[in-house]
């Protein structure tokens, strides 16, 4: 029984203080180490051409911080030491980084899987026309953020017109052959909740996003995900607004779910900044809490971190150990 | 200012169990099987239990099941017209009483 009215769970935490996150993994006899990192994620800025209220590194227009050409080099070259089976670059929205080309073309060939997320709409603003064309070309995956079959529900989180910029984008790129069966090119879609709730079953998420989008307007996709929203950034700002605060942190840490450690993304990942800082994940990025505490360039890091090394963590962690757990 | 209604009432609810705790754990233990997965789904079950919970005005369950609805998956459109099933047929059930109030009409009238 998840979280209704009369659950466990809700009767029995009242909304109090949290313990640390650190405190309830020793209480669970668990920590958080490195198993073997297989993915380099790297964020190339906070540029973006939506300001997400939910964005945890509150990414925009106006920001500055974007990867330029010796970092992304460095990456690159980091990237051909190191061999890393999936390579996954995200933003702000990454197709407004000059180096987006570079990257792609650098990358591509060094790793079996390269996954590019976008919000769609950077994507199809007819400014990046070349970017379908390369995605396709290099089989890149690509990863769309698609919170909602509401409009009302995506463009409050998103921007006004995002839903339907996303739907138009969904439907060229399936005109390209993404997200139809043996094409080889992938379209996963990203779903956050819209509000101070939790996410839904992924599973059942995805059957009724399959459904509808094909059934509303034809589109078909690869994989969806579920992922809960971090209580860090521009959402920490919206949830303090508007009274939400207490309540959501108490709800995902009254949610943590010791099964969930072993399957969190950060034992597998390690994300490199825009400039060239590790971190063990994107919300570690955004906490400015570097790679097992330490902070190293990518022009000075031998190799992956090494597997039993300690992860980074702080009371953020338990969006990602929250019910199923978010990988 | 005080109210009977006490939000935080909600996290209490185990307390019911202090005088019957074995009539507490049977309801509780069939409540949660109720709503697990079945024929519907847990969303649909939601939604189902947001039009009673409006049905019955029980703010509590208004407040958990406008949450449970959102993370079982179900949009605000879904969910308001969840609310217009249940106030159809709460207003058809007082509109058909309005026969038995014809029928005495009749009776009694020339």
């Amino acid at each position: 029984m998840n979280s209704t009215i009369y659950s466990e769970q809700s009767v029995k935490q009242s909304p109090t203080n949290i313990e640390a996150f650190r405190h309830t993994l020793s209480m669970h006899g668990l920590g958080m180490f490195r198993g073997e990192t297989n993915t380099l994620q790297i964020n190339v800025g906070f540029l973006c051409n939506q300001s997400c209220r939910h964005c945890h590194l509150r990414a925009g227009p106006d920001r500055k911080e974007n990867m330029n050409f010796k970092t992304a080099g460095q990456v690159v070259d980091y990237a051909r030491r190191c061999s890393f089976e999936t390579i996954d670059i995200t933003g702000g929205a990454p197709e407004l980084n000059p180096c987006i080309v570079f990257l792609i073309e650098e990358l591509s060939s060094l790793s079996s899987k390269i996954m590019v997320r976008s919000n769609l709409s950077a994507l199809n603003d007819g400014r990046h026309e070349h970017l379908f064309e390369l995605f396709k070309e290099r089989q890149v995956q690509i990863v769309a953020s698609f919170p909602s079959l509401n409009q009302g529900q995506t463009d409050s989180q998103r921007g006004k017109g995002i839903f339907d910029m996303s739907i138009a984008a969904l439907k060229k790129l399936n005109t390209l052959g993404y997200g139809l069966e043996g094409s080889g090119l992938e379209l996963n879609l990203v779903s956050n909740p819209t509000g101070a709730f939790l996410a839904s079953s992924q599973a059942e998420t995805e059957k009724r996003f399959r459904t509808v989008l094909q059934q509303k307007w034809g589109i078909v996709f690869n994989n969806l995900y579920n992922f809960t929203n971090m209580p860090i950034g521009r959402f920490r700002d919206w949830l303090e607004k508007s009274g939400n605060l207490e309540k959501y942190i108490n709800k995902l840490a009254s949610n943590f779910n010791p099964c969930a450690v072993d399957g969190v993304m950060c034992r597998t990942l390690v994300s490199v900044a825009w400039d060239g800082y590790f971190y063990d994940c994107d919300f570690n990025l955004a906490k400015g809490l570097h790679l097992g505490g330490r902070k190293i360039h990518v022009s000075e890091m031998p190799g992956a971190p090494e597997s039993g090394s300690p992860i980074a963590v702080g009371d953020h962690c338990y969006t990602c150990t929250a019910g199923a757990g978010f990988t | 200012m005080e109210t009977y209604y006490k939000p935080d009432d909600l996290f209490k609810f185990e307390e019911i169990g202090k005088e019957a705790p074995d009539l507490a754990k049977k309801f509780f233990d069939y409540y949660g099987a109720v709503f697990e997965e079945g024929e519907l789904t847990e969303r649909e079950k939601s939604l189902i239990a947001l039009a009673v919970a409006h049905a019955i005005q029980c703010p509590y369950c208004i407040d958990a099941y406008t949450q449970a609805c959102l993370e079982k998956g179900s949009n605000p459109a879904e969910m308001t017209e969840a609310v217009h099933v249940v106030t159809a047929i709460r207003g058809g059930a007082s509109l058909i009483h309005g026969i038995q109030m014809r029928n005495v009409l009749e009776k009694i009238s020339m």
